[in-house]
């Protein structure tokens, strides 16, 4: 090999690649040469090129994509899994995931519309009430599930796929037994006008409360102890320890968030339809974990932002509309994000076969 | 050493038993101002049960701790920090996607004054400055302090995580294996760092199985063997060969 390498410079090259494999010193030696070098370069970046990328070419295949309507239809549409997505980025940078945020999402929508249709029953109630009630007891069962979630982890010391693979089944279950299965269309009629009200044109409301959570959940995670802590949690849960921080107690509050926002998209996606169904949020978890990974978290956990999540909900959602709009049939969405996932993830190892050197 | 008339922290009598096995019986153990102790004996000795009770991850079964001279009792080894013992974990608990300025303020991180602070907002500049100048002290070169730890050769996290065990008004250092998964030439620059941190007036309680590092490095060497203390000497008055000998049990040392 030497005596080859002397002559071509390309077999150079190719032998320090090869040594660069396995040995480590010249890797160290040679950083721009390594493929790890290369991705922690490009890093949390490109997916926001993907997303970009995206956005210019649907401007040229579909004719309608840089419209107003698609903005609204677009936007709106991503808000369902953007929320669950902020609430799965802090449970996924502890090194966890949550399974059930999408049953919990029904289950929030189902309780909430059967307090409202119950009050409406009752008559002579003002409907300002009615909607105060619902939103609160649909917002307190999505709460209260992810603290279950967070207690079962915590004190029984469950693995949390588990935990909250059975709670997918508990939630999904008492959303039929809610309401026998059937769908709840009974509510006032400014339940609708809260999902569907556009202000000034190009806000519609569900944007701007996802919009406010993006905010809040983004300064929580990155300039906060309580962040801070989640991420150290979830890197090294053995120094977190010993550097003081209660392990559950935090976990416990990243479960409850994820419960929290997967009840306010529920009740976002009861208010546009004017209806809880009880297929609703059915399988969104997939989207929502999808989201974060293509936005540079490490189901290992330790790593993963709120921004990250945000472009992977967006490049989600805009595959899914933009492909429509460019008469693709919208099932080639489901193979791209798929692929994009095992990218998202063979990069991540990349990162950390190198982090072991 | 010094003339101080007390030992920063002092072990008496400890035993600690778990069922039937001894893993300690009456160890005293003291470890006085400026001064590096180096802690040996073969695998099962009792090394790590004693750091662990002096760090107070462990509870003696008996026995006393004293801290200049005051009685103290340790249920957790938050408590123990509080009172200014640090440790230096061999896995060096760090948090490798962390960066270096957030890993030495991990758990103890400063906040903005005000109604941000109640909220728990980070005061990352300040951080970023305070963590600078412990590095600094320790004369400690790493390029940028918001680089992650995971980019840090095996060296260099030691040293953070050294820098981070002296950052907090330490009484004591306690160091386990801290050069066991070092190269040679990282080998000399942690037994440096050592030495410096002994300069600032914190004593070290050094735990290795590198023989020709302790004695090159510690003033004092207690040798555990089954349990027991067989030997406290100055390093003077002792040889590699000699505490070969007395962890390995082929000699009797007078303690």
């Amino acid at each position: 090999m030497a005596q080859l390498g002397q002559d071509d410079p390309k077999t150079e090259v190719q032998n320090v690649r090869q040594q660069a494999i396995g040995g480590h010193a010249i890797a160290a030696a040679l950083p721009k040469l390594t493929l790890g070098a290369l991705v922690e370069r490009i890093g949390d970046y490109w997916t926001l090129g993907v997303l970009i990328l995206v956005i210019i070419v649907f401007g040229f295949t579909a004719p309608d994509f840089y419209t107003q309507a698609n903005w609204l239809a677009t936007s709106v549409y991503s808000t369902e899994i953007m929320l669950l997505a902020l609430g799965q980025t802090f449970v996924i940078v502890t090194g966890g995931i949550d399974l059930s945020d999408g049953a919990v999402l029904g289950f929030s929508s189902m309780a909430g519309a059967l307090v409202m249709e119950h009050m409406l029953h009752l008559r002579g109630i003002s409907s300002v009430w009615i909607i105060v009630a619902g939103f609160a007891a649909g917002i307190a069962a999505g709460t209260t599930a992810g603290f279950v979630n967070g207690l079962l982890i915590t004190k029984l010391r469950l693995a949390p796929f588990i935990v909250t693979l059975g709670m997918l089944g508990m939630a999904g279950g008492a959303i039929d037994l809610l309401h026998g299965g059937r769908e709840i269309i009974d509510m006032p009629s400014q339940v609708s006008a809260i999902g569907n009200t556009v202000i000034g044109g190009w806000f519609p409301i569900p944007v701007l409360v996802t919009a406010f959570f993006c905010v809040v959940t983004w300064l929580l995670l990155s300039k906060t102890t309580f962040g801070r802590h989640v991420y150290a949690i979830g890197s090294n849960p053995t120094a977190a320890r010993r550097a003081g921080i209660n392990i559950d107690r935090h976990l416990i509050a990243v479960y409850v968030i994820s419960g929290f926002l997967a009840a306010v998209s529920g009740l976002l996606v009861m208010a546009r339809f004017n209806d809880a169904s009880p297929i609703a949020g059915a399988n969104d978890e997939l989207g929502a974990i999808a989201a974060v990974v293509i936005g540079g978290a490490s189901l290992f956990g330790g790593r993963g932002t709120i921004q990250g999540a945000i472009i992977g909900t967006l490049l989600i959602s805009l595959l899914d509309t933009g492909l429509v709009l460019a008469n693709v049939q919208p099932f080639w969405q489901q193979v791209a994000i798929g692929a994009i996932i095992i990218l998202a993830v063979f990069l991540d190892q990349v990162r950390l076969r190198l982090k072991e050197r | 050493m010094t003339s101080s008339a007390v030992p920063v922290i002092e072990g008496r009598k400890i035993s600690k038993h778990f069922g039937k096995v001894v893993a300690l019986e009456n160890v005293d153990i003291a470890i006085w101002p400026d001064e590096i102790v180096g802690l040996v004996g073969d695998n099962g000795a009792g090394k790590s049960t004693l750091v662990q009770i002096l760090s107070g991850s462990l509870s003696p079964s008996s026995g006393e701790i004293y801290m200049d001279g005051q009685r103290v009792v340790f249920h957790s080894p938050i408590e123990a920090r509080s009172k200014g013992i640090e440790t230096v974990y061999q896995d060096l608990s760090l948090a490798l996607d962390l960066s270096v300025s957030a890993n030495i303020f991990l758990g103890r991180e400063l906040k903005r004054k005000g109604i941000l602070g109640m909220f728990g907002w980070l005061d990352q500049r300040q951080m970023n400055v305070k963590a600078k100048e412990e590095l600094e002290k320790l004369k400690i070169t790493i390029g940028d302090i918001t680089s992650l730890c995971e980019s840090l050769s095996g060296g260099q996290r030691q040293a953070v995580a050294v820098a981070r065990a002296i950052a907090w008004g330490t009484r004591v250092v306690l160091m386990d294996e801290p050069t066991a998964a070092l190269g040679v030439e990282e080998q000399k620059k942690v037994a440096d760092l050592i030495l410096e941190v002994r300069k600032h007036g914190i004593p070290v309680l050094l735990i290795s199985h590198n023989l020709p590092q302790v004695h090159a490095l510690a003033d004092r060497i207690v040798v555990l063997r089954r349990g027991h203390v067989v030997a406290n000497v100055k390093k003077e008055d002792s040889t590699i060969e000699d505490i070969v000998a007395w962890i390995t049990g082929a000699a009797q040392a007078v303690a």
